[in-house]
């Protein structure tokens, strides 16, 4: 479905774009057909990032995004639309996507000016209608109202129900549930994962390592624009192996296990641009050596589906 | 009894009429206790918190009693509460940081604040410093503006500031909210560090995330629609809670090792009412599935065992 060969990001930044800002690095893995493949870590790690190339809406500063084989970047135009015919995103705040002096489904009105010039009145109202009901919506209650009327994860909802209308293949789900109460998290966690039931792809990105394990296939754990460990979902919450994921998933507030004294490295102002490990600063392992600060260490298959870069 | 909170009602005054976002609470805090207070966004939380320590327009004081350490707050009364303020009694805002003149150092921002209070900067600096160490913080973000800080270390900054005259009472609104998870981890410990090192007594520790309760509060508290609905020890709270809508919450929850193809989580149908014209009765009656005829009536607060509290007809028969 999505492959990202060696995809990396370079930002210019400061006054005249002087200094160098590298916020995606070296980055390769693939999201499979009707796989959820979570994207885990934090603030600032190049998550949105990677989430903005594959959508087409930054440049790769190097690398190939491919999309059912072909080279994303080479996409003009016609061939542009039907890319985003395949591939939506949503992003995290759900009021931000809509105008408050529209109607909200006037989100949908635009789909349909961009996409469907053609289509009848009649025919339209019954794909929405189809298309809200399929995020368990009920069109009577939600068409007509402005955003305001509407609660956080029914605006959440009526995006996914935007992106179905285009029959999407893959949907980039950027932090979407993070601004949402504990009762209606579940719900679109669920709507997703009967999305993925009937074929869906889907790059879940999340900060929060509880949402995480809920309904992915595999996980993607970055730092610092790098990823340190990647696969088998329960492999990387219960086994895993980088210090870096480690710590992490101590950190976890869990509800069936309280937290265990360890040692929480707090986290650097502003890291220096290295050559070497990305986490060699805050690693707390005993097996930390020379070789860590000077080589980035590989990722290595350290079991099936299971990679990790460090020397260990 | 550290905190003593007596019937307790504090509105919003709009256009449109009074916005119910605190009614009729009773509760207390034991000496030493932390208190984590948690329910859905708009349930009333900051509300109740900011009432016991800056009750400003557009709020409202309607009625009610506040005690800390039988000393009774004219919470009402904002220029009186300045005694209190700070010193038996502090808050750490949500979003406390951004709220800080960013054009003023830290340190200097600590002495004008200490100053007003008719505290003398140089005499307190040591401690300040003890405590800088005590959250692991260099002495130089003293030289620092806010904006130079990252958000954990804010939040440590503002834990430092709002402590440093040892308050009997300390309200932290969503101080964790913001952070990653390892950073969150810290400064949620950090919090039981001050408890234990008794800089504050008592706690109010305000988050819509109740993991982050079940790690470091001895009691648990949860609103919906500006009420109490249910209050006992984080061990009961979280595995043998009573009220229908804490068992909904807690049961939604995701947690590490529940995948969706074995096991299905589900939501809570509907939405939170509207607080400008609650439903009669108890407010989570439409969401309820165990709802009868005598939730029209209004349920009381009470105690259904030692320190066990709960709002609902259907547990208090
Ligand atoms: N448009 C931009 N210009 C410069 N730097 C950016 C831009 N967008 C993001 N960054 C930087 O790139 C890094 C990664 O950001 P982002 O992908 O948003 O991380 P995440 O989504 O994991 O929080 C951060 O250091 C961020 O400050
Ligand atoms: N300034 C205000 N004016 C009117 N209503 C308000 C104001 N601030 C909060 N409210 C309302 O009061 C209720 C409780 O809000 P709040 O205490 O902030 O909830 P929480 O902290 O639990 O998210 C909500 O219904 C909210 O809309
Ligand atoms: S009082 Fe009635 S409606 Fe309210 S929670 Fe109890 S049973 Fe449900
Ligand atoms: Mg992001
Ligand atoms: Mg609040």
């Amino acid at each position: 479905m999505i492959k990202l060969e060696n995809v990396s990001k370079i930002y210019r930044t400061g006054t005249f774009g002087g200094k160098l800002l590298p916020a995606v690095v070296d980055v390769s893995f693939d999201v499979r057909d009707g796989e959820v493949v979570s994207l885990i870590g934090e603030s600032g790690s190049g998550k949105s990032t990677i989430g903005k190339m594959i959508l087409c809406l930054i440049t790769i500063t190097s690398g190939k995004i491919l999309f059912d084989g072909v080279d994303i970047s080479t996409l003009r135009k016609g061939d542009l639309k039907n890319y985003y015919y395949n591939v939506q995103g949503i992003f995290q705040d759900p009021f931000s996507s809509y105008n408050p002096i529209f109607k909200a489904d006037r989100i949908f009105s635009i789909i349909r000016q961009e996409f469907f010039p053609k289509i009848k009145d009649s025919q339209w109202n019954k794909k929405v209608d189809s298309s809200l009901k399929a995020v368990g919506l009920n069109p009577d209650q939600v068409l007509n109202k402005f955003p305001h009327q509407l609660s956080g994860g029914q605006l959440q909802r009526f995006l996914i129900a935007r992106a179905l209308l285009l029959d999407i293949k893959f949907l980039v789900a950027d932090e979407i549930i993070s601004m949402l109460d504990a009762s209606t998290r579940v719900d679109v966690l669920n709507l997703l994962a009967e999305l993925k039931s009937k074929g869906l792809s889907i790059l879940f990105i999340t900060h929060d390592l509880s949402l995480g394990y809920y309904i992915s296939d595999r996980a993607t754990i970055l730092y610092r624009g790098c990823i340190v460990e990647m696969g088998d979902t329960k492999k990387i919450y219960f086994d895993p192996v980088h210090p870096y994921t480690k710590m992490l998933m101590a950190s976890v507030p869990r509800l069936d296990k309280k937290w265990e004294k360890v040692e929480v490295e707090l986290k650097a102002k502003q890291a220096e641009i290295t050559e070497g490990c990305v986490y060699y600063e805050r690693c707390k392992s005993p097996h930390k050596n020379k070789k860590c600060a000077f080589q980035r260490p590989e990722l290595v298959e350290v079991s099936p589906d299971h990679f990790v870069s460090c020397y260990l | 009894m550290s905190l003593q909170i007596k019937n307790l009602v504090v509105y919003y005054q709009t256009l449109s009429g009074y916005v119910k976002a605190l009614d009729d609470v009773t509760l207390s805090i034991r000496d030493g206790e932390i208190m984590g207070l948690a329910g859905e966004s708009g349930c009333g939380k900051t509300t109740l918190g900011n009432s016991l320590i800056r009750l400003e327009p557009p709020m409202k004081y309607i009625k009610g009693d506040v005690e800390l350490d039988g000393e009774k707050l004219p919470i009402w009364n904002s220029s009186q509460m300045n005694v209190f303020r700070f010193k038996k009694i502090s808050i750490i805002p949500q979003y406390a940081m951004n709220a800080l003149n960013p054009t003023i150092k830290i340190g200097k921002l600590i002495s004008e604040l200490l100053s007003s209070r008719k505290f003398n900067y140089k005499k307190i600096k040591p401690e300040l410093e003890r405590r800088l160490d005590l959250v692991e913080l260099t002495h130089d973000v003293l030289s620092m503006y806010p904006i130079e800080l990252s958000g954990g270390m804010k939040q440590r900054m503002v834990l430092v500031l709002s402590t440093l005259l040892d308050p009997s009472l300390l309200i932290a609104d969503e101080i964790t909210s913001a952070l990653d998870v390892s950073t969150q981890k810290a400064v949620a410990e950090m919090l039981v560090e001050f408890r234990n090192r008794k800089i504050v007594k008592s706690m109010i520790v305000i988050t819509h995330d109740i993991s982050i309760l079940y790690q470091i509060a001895d009691s648990i508290l949860v609103m919906y629609a500006g009420k109490l609905a249910e209050k006992a020890s984080t061990d009961v709270m979280i595995n043998t809670p009573r009220h229908p809508y804490t068992k909904l919450l807690i049961s939604s929850l995701p947690k590490v090792g529940v995948r969706y193809a074995e096991k299905k989580l589900s939501g809570i149908p509907g939405n939170t009412p509207l607080l400008l014209d609650p439903p009669i009765g108890c407010r989570f009656r439409d969401r309820c599935p165990v709802a009868f005829d005598r939730c029209f009536k209004e349920p009381p607060f009470i105690e259904i065992e030692k320190d066990h509290y709960i709002a609902c007809w259907k547990e208090c028969i």
